[in-house]
Parts: structure tokens; C-alpha cells; sequence
């Protein structure tokens, strides 16, 4: 044994050192995985949650309707019944959750109305679209329409 | 910085797509890797296939390779949003993603080839210098003999037998080393300026090639540096195998090119503008006029013409320097490329390449000055030269 | 014991001490966040329909998204953005197409009427692709496809190296300025897995764009499918993209 070692040593002790090396990267493994690592997939199951646990910035149309009822009874009858609340007056989240400690800020008809509602000729043909430069001498929205239930046909 | 940009784009880029995401940090990556691979295959012609002309440069080619190696993941680290998490590669490698092969096929080639071939290579230098020089030095050599002193003919010639095979594995490694680089752009089937089965094979002829351009303008320098006389038979060989390495590296880089002109599928139009404007200085004029197209016209008058010895260092050196330039050249190309021309194939942008920010041009032109001075160590503490007395002694 | 020896098991000794703190710290430094407990993911698979035919281009989408998902507002990220297609005799290999500030602002008119040009919008966002090579490229596992049928991003893993945003087709991933980590639409996850609808499709007037689930056998993405003509974007890459665009036009990109 020692006679087949005898030139060999400092190839065995390379070899002892490159031993303990992957040893080391072993434990080091062990220790540093995240937990939950490959439970799902080639991922740490923890994101998910991560992902899952972000705060609401937009309650939905539903939140809305729990409290304003009247609206939501208004829009259901109009032309602006698919569209929901804040589509128009923003993300509420933070108002739902606390109604009087936030209120939302007010639309501003013309930006609001005009965002959709101005003439491109991308639009689908059938939309409503007015050139607001024109259109009722660039009157203000409200004088003819309703916002939640916009009629049919505006009022002279 | 960003309205700049906005101005900077023609036509129409999906809007993440108009800041470029890969800067010349990684252009460096394939660089220095290439370098790597093929100075280690240069040095292998010897060891290997026993070409004994190129022995001269076989020490050189390996102290050279291993600078190169030990700068190449700093670019890499430099660039990632998150780089103290770079050891995740290691614990979770993801093995449908070519980028997770790096950490392993790079510790690979770095501990079991080359630093192991290197020490097999030196252990007689390095035992004697344990036992002549005094002071810090002498630890040094010690710690690196692993304790122990044995230089018996017995022993080396134990050396000699593994050190032969670890180059025979070293091949396959380094081609894996610089393949797989090939492999990350060649796999990305969204983008069609990378997306080609030829570009590994592409990637490792260059980087053969601008290894071996490499070691002979070294091998030529340290002479000088040294006053040696060059070894002409050496330079020649090493000469004649560069312009085959081109040959076929610039066989294959046209068989590609002429494939997507004939086919023309729907990239074509939009990369080919972009190759005859954004792309025109730095690859048709860089690349390939200047980078592949005069070096191999002037090897090809060595191998046909007789010349004066003077003529042909000549020759050699401003050859390797093209070559050295049109291979970084193809790298940017390659990479900068690849992001100027959007997705949609309806636009391009523009690189603002910064001086002195993280991925701007100053880490970038420090990052290839690097691997220079830590050849100079490296010379220093393993002289490559045989029949040199060892540093202070 | 030579002193080499005894010099060597001390050292040994003080990293084994330290690995014990170590784990304990990397595990409490890990969050403790739970998953939404009413919400099975075997369950559910999520997709979308965007119908070209509702779109008016009005943005809600880009900013609703914007607010509900902490996207930057300086130019060049976004997690949806919509394009405005303009093609001159209602065929062209190269349509004319733009997306000021990703849509955020609307489409200001830049094109006169009647000029026989066809013209419609496109949003686009992430595909959630069911083979997605996104997925296929990260070297560490930080961005996957979930059970659902959702493509996530592990923020607290994610490297920052970018070869996911060259691997998607679509141009929908970005680095987000503040992490310095890939962002991109996790189809507000957050909500879909509380009952809510994504921010874009909350926002949509028109109801151009509505989240399916295709596992629920009641919702109406199955009559839709059998109904209208549907495409995805880049069909020929075949990365399992769950948006079905109804009324998709050839031109588009």
C-alpha cells in the first residue's frame, strides 16, 4: 500500500482537498436552500404566497356596490352599465376599507368623458365618439348627459 | 437619459424593449471566455496531439488562460440587479436554462483543469522554490506544494501522465466552456438574430481563434519584453493554425449568413437594415472587412509566398491584432445586435453605452486590463520560461 | 495533537457554531407570509380574452394597472400597454404602429379621417404562457408557471440577469428600477385569488378585456372560444400563450 502511495502523496492530497471542497458546497447546500424550495416546481413555494399577499389598490365593482346602491341601481339601467366604478373615479381600495377617513376625489366631466368618448378613427365605428371642438359648440358634458345612466339619445 | 432614448428610436419598439438589457459588460463574457477556451486549446496542440513546435508557448498559454478565467464572472457580477444572489446558481440551478450550466461548468474548468494542469506543470518549479526562497515568498511556495517535497523521476513522471490526461478532458471542457455561451443566445428561439443551432459551434471557431491570437502576440511580446529571440518555427506553427481555425470559423459564419438571405423568413428585412445601417461600422466594416477578411488574406500570403522572418513577424502581429479586434467585434455584434431591432420587427433602437457608471465603458476597459496584471503575477510567482533562473533567486 | 492538527479542528469547530445561527437566521429571514386560505389552485386556470372589436384605446388598463401594481411611471415599463394600429389599404407587411407612453394618456389623434386605412387598438400584456420559455431560460427558479396557469415572479430570489426578458417573444418583462429584479403582469394575483378580477380588466369600459377561468365550467370564455374567431400572438413560437385575442387582425405583431 505504502509502495503504491509512494510518489503519489501530493496527488493525495489534492484529491482530499478537492473532497472536502464538495463536502463543504454539500453542507452549505443543506443549509442555504430556501425552505419550501421545489415543492411546487423549480421554485420556492413561498413566492406564491408572496405574490398572493400584495395590498388591494382597486376594490372592485362589487365593494362599491355594497354601500352606494343608488348609483349602482342607476348604472344598471343606462348605456354605462358594464363599466365599472372606478374605471371613472379611480382606484378606492383605501375608501372602501375606511369610507370616511378617505374620500374619493371628484371627475372631472370633460377629461373623463372625453378620454373615451373623443373622436380617432381607431375606435370601433359603432362607438360613440364626438369631435369635442364641434360637438355642442364644446359644451360642458353635463349639460345634456347623465353620467351613470347616459340616455339614449341626448336631450335638446 | 431616457428622453434621450425615446427620441433614438425609429419606427416602432414594444416599450419594454427600447433600453437595452444586456450592455457591453456581457459583450466582455463570451470575450474573455473565448480567450480562455482557446488559449487552453493552443496549449493542448502540444500536450495532446504533441505539435512540439508550439511548446514554447504552452506554459504562457495556460498562466494566460487562467488570468483571463479568473476575470471572466466580474463583468457578470457587475451587471446583475441582484448580484449577491449569485450563488443561487449553485443551489437551485435550473436545468432547462443554459445560464445555470455557468457556475459548475466554470468551477469545472477553473479548479480541475486548469489550476490542476498548471500545478502538475510547475510542481518541480514550485518544491524548489520552497526550499530556495526565504520570507513570505517561501510560504507561498510551501502551502503550494501541499507539504510535500517529493520531486523524485518517479513522481514526475506521475505528473506528467495525469497532467496529459487532464488535458485530454480539458478539451471537451473548454469547448463546453465557451459552447454553451453560444448555446444561451443560439437557444432564444424569440429572438432571431441569436436563434441559430450554428451558434456554439460559431462561438468556439472565434474564440479558438482569438485565443491563439492572442498567445502568439504574448508569446511575441514577453519575448521582446525579455529580449529572447522568438522561436520563428513556433510563431509560424502557431501562424498556420490560426488561419485554419479562421477558415473554418469564417466557413461557418457564411454558410449561416447566406442561409438567412436565402430563406429571408419575416426577421429578414428588419435585421438587414439594421446590418446595413446600425450594424454597418461595427460589422461589416470591423467585423468582417477589417476583422476576418484581411487577417486571413494576409496569413493566407505567409502560407503562400515565401517571406523574410521579419516580413512574417510582421505579419503575425498586425494579423493577431485585427483578428483579436474583429473578434470582439463579432461578440458586440452578436450581443448589442441582437437588442437594437425590436421584436415586432417594426423598429430600432439606439445602445447609450456610459463612461464611468456601473455597466459604462470604464469597468468595461478596467475588466480587460485586469486580466494583464494578474499575468504579471502570475509570471512572476511561476516563471513560464524553463531555462530561466527563478524569480529572486 | 501537532499544533497543525489542533489549529485545524478549532477553525472547524468556530464554522460549525456558526452555521447553526446562520440557518436560523436565513429561515426567520425568510417570510412568514401565507397563502390566501380560500383559494384552491387546482381549481382554477386563468387566461384572458381581449376582443379588438371593444377596444376604444382609452388607457383605463395601462393606469389602473400602473396604480394597482406599483409599476414606475417613467417611460419604458410597463406590465400592459396598448398599441394603435394604423394600415394604410387595410394590408401591409410593415402597419404603422405606436404606443405613446404605452397608451397611459390616451391616443391623441394623428391621422385624418376617411383615408381608407384600417385602424384598430391592441393591448397587450403578458401571455401567460403555458410553455413559457421565460420559465425555461432562469438559471434559478425565479420566475415559473403556477398550477393555475399564472407566470410569477420570485422577487426575493430573482438575480437580475435579464435572459428572460431577451426569451419572451412578447416584449412584456422589465426590470423594475426600485429592486433592481424582473417585473412583469402576474395577472394581479393578489386579486384573482381573493374573487376580485385583474386591475385591467376592472378598469375596461368596454369589456374588451375579461379574465377567464377555464377550469370553471360556467364561465362564458367556453362559448366564446367556440363562437368567434381567436388567436394568440406569435402562434408559430408555440409558447401555450393563454390571451385569446378575438377579432386579431394579421398584421398584428
Amino acid at each position: 500500500m505504502k509502495k503504491f502511495f509512494k510518489d503519489k502523496e501530493h496527488l493525495v492530497r489534492m484529491a482530499a482537498l478537492f473532497a472536502g471542497g464538495i463536502a463543504l458546497f454539500v453542507i452549505a447546500r443543506a443549509v442555504l436552500v430556501p425552505k419550501g424550495f421545489g415543492l411546487y416546481g423549480h421554485y420556492r413555494a413561498g413566492a406564491l404566497a408572496d405574490n398572493m399577499a400584495k395590498p388591494l389598490v382597486h376594490a372592485g365593482r362589487a365593494a362599491c356596490g355594497e354601500c352606494h346602491t343608488d348609483k349602482k341601481d342607476e348604472l344598471s339601467k343606462g348605456k354605462h352599465a358594464g363599466i365599472g366604478c372606478e374605471a371613472c373615479h379611480g382606484a378606492l381600495a383605501r375608501h372602501a376599507a375606511d369610507p370616511s377617513e378617505v374620500k374619493p376625489a371628484k371627475p372631472e366631466p370633460k377629461t373623463l368623458c372625453l378620454r373615451c368618448h373623443t373622436t380617432n378613427v381607431a375606435k370601433p365605428a359603432k362607438f360613440p365618439q364626438i369631435d369635442p371642438k364641434t360637438h355642442m359648440d364644446g359644451a360642458d358634458c353635463h349639460g345634456c348627459h347623465a353620467s351613470h345612466a347616459p340616455d339614449k339619445e341626448p336631450k335638446p | 437619459m431616457e428622453e434621450a432614448l425615446l427620441q433614438a428610436v425609429q419606427g416602432y419598439m414594444y416599450p419594454n424593449e427600447i433600453e437595452l438589457q444586456w450592455s457591453i459588460l456581457i459583450v466582455l463574457y463570451p470575450f474573455t471566455t473565448g480567450l480562455v477556451a482557446g488559449a487552453f486549446i493552443l496549449a493542448s496542440l502540444e500536450r495532446v496531439f504533441n505539435v512540439e513546435a508550439v511548446k514554447p508557448t504552452y506554459r504562457l498559454a495556460l498562466l494566460t488562460a487562467l488570468s483571463f478565467l479568473l476575470v471572466a464572472p466580474l463583468p457578470l457580477q457587475l451587471h446583475l440587479g441582484q448580484p449577491q444572489r449569485s450563488y443561487e446558481m449553485y443551489l437551485t440551478p435550473h436545468t432547462t436554462s443554459a445560464m445555470a450550466m455557468f457556475g459548475f461548468v466554470y468551477l469545472w474548468y477553473l479548479m480541475a483543469v486548469l489550476v490542476l494542469e498548471i500545478w502538475l506543470d510547475y510542481r518541480k518549479e514550485i518544491v524548489l522554490l520552497s526550499r530556495s526562497e526565504t520570507g513570505w515568498k517561501q510560504t507561498v511556495y510551501k502551502v503550494l506544494t501541499l507539504g510535500v517535497d517529493n520531486i523524485s523521476e518517479a513522481s514526475l513522471k506521475i505528473d506528467d501522465r495525469v497532467g496529459r490526461f487532464l488535458t485530454i478532458i480539458g478539451i471537451p471542457s473548454a469547448f463546453l466552456l465557451h459552447g454553451y455561451v453560444g448555446f444561451i443566445f443560439g437557444s432564444i428561439k424569440a429572438n432571431p438574430w441569436w436563434s441559430t443551432p450554428v451558434m456554439p459551434i460559431v462561438f468556439l471557431f472565434s474564440a479558438i481563434v482569438s485565443g491563439i491570437a492572442l498567445v502568439l502576440l504574448m508569446y511575441m511580446a514577453t519575448c521582446f519584453l525579455k529580449g529572447i529571440e522568438i522561436n520563428i518555427p513556433c510563431v509560424d506553427t502557431i501562424a498556420r493554425y490560426l488561419f485554419y481555425a479562421f477558415l473554418i470559423d469564417f466557413a461557418i459564419e457564411m454558410l449561416d449568413l447566406i442561409h438567412r438571405v436565402y430563406e429571408a423568413d419575416e426577421s429578414f428585412q428588419s435585421l438587414d437594415f439594421m446590418v446595413r445601417t446600425k450594424l454597418y461600422t461595427s460589422q461589416i466594416l470591423i467585423q468582417i472587412v477589417f476583422g476576418t477578411i484581411v487577417p486571413i488574406g494576409l496569413l493566407a500570403l505567409t502560407q503562400l509566398v515565401k517571406l523574410t522572418e521579419t516580413a512574417r513577424k510582421g505579419i503575425y502581429v498586425l494579423a493577431a491584432i485585427l483578428t483579436l479586434i474583429g473578434i470582439f467585434a463579432m461578440r458586440w455584434n452578436v450581443v448589442i445586435g441582437g437588442q437594437l431591432f425590436s421584436k415586432s420587427f417594426l423598429g430600432y433602437t439606439t445602445y447609450k453605452m456610459a463612461f464611468a457608471t456601473r455597466e459604462g465603458l470604464l469597468p468595461a476597459i478596467l475588466l480587460m486590463i485586469l486580466p494583464f496584471g494578474i499575468l504579471w503575477v502570475l509570471v512572476k510567482l511561476l516563471p513560464p520560461w524553463h531555462d530561466e533562473p527563478a524569480a529572486g533567486a | 495533537m501537532t499544533s497543525d492538527r489542533r489549529d485545524f479542528l478549532l477553525t472547524a469547530g468556530k464554522l460549525l457554531l456558526v452555521t447553526g445561527p446562520a440557518a436560523a437566521f436565513l429561515e426567520a429571514a425568510e417570510s412568514g407570509k401565507e397563502m390566501e386560505p380560500k383559494y384552491r389552485m387546482a381549481d382554477h386556470y386563468w387566461g384572458m380574452i381581449i376582443d379588438i372589436k371593444k377596444c376604444i384605446g382609452c388607457g383605463n388598463c395601462v393606469r389602473a394597472d400602473k396604480s394597482e401594481n406599483n409599476v414606475p411611471l417613467e417611460p419604458f415599463y410597463f406590465r400592459t400597454w396598448v398599441e394603435r394600429y394604423h394600415i394604410e389599404g387595410g394590408w401591409s407587411e410593415h402597419p404603422d404602429v405606436d404606443s405613446p407612453n404605452g397608451g397611459y394618456d390616451g391616443f391623441p389623434e394623428k391621422y385624418p379621417a376617411g383615408d381608407g386605412a384600417k385602424s384598430f387598438f391592441v393591448p397587450k400584456l403578458c401571455n401567460q404562457c403555458a410553455h413559457s420559455p421565460c420559465t425555461q431560460v432562469c438559471p434559478v427558479g425565479a420566475t415559473f408557471e403556477t398550477p393555475d396557469g399564472a407566470v410569477l415572479v420570485d422577487k426575493s430570489y430573482c438575480l437580475g440577469c435579464r435572459y428572460c426578458i431577451q426569451a419572451c417573444p412578447y416584449g412584456c418583462r422589465y426590470i423594475h428600477p426600485a429592486s433592481e429584479t424582473v417585473d412583469k403582469c402576474n395577472l394581479c394575483y393578489h386579486r384573482i385569488t381573493k374573487g376580485l378580477t385583474t386591475a385591467c380588466c376592472e378598469a375596461c369600459p368596454t369589456g374588451a378585456r375579461q379574465l377567464v377561468d377555464l377550469k370553471d365550467p360556467k364561465d362564458p370564455v367556453h362559448e366564446f372560444l367556440r363562437t368567434h374567431t381567436v388567436q394568440v400572438l406569435k402562434p408559430h413560437m408555440a409558447t401555450g400563450s393563454k390571451m385569446y385575442y378575438a377579432n386579431l387582425d394579421g398584421t398584428v405583431r
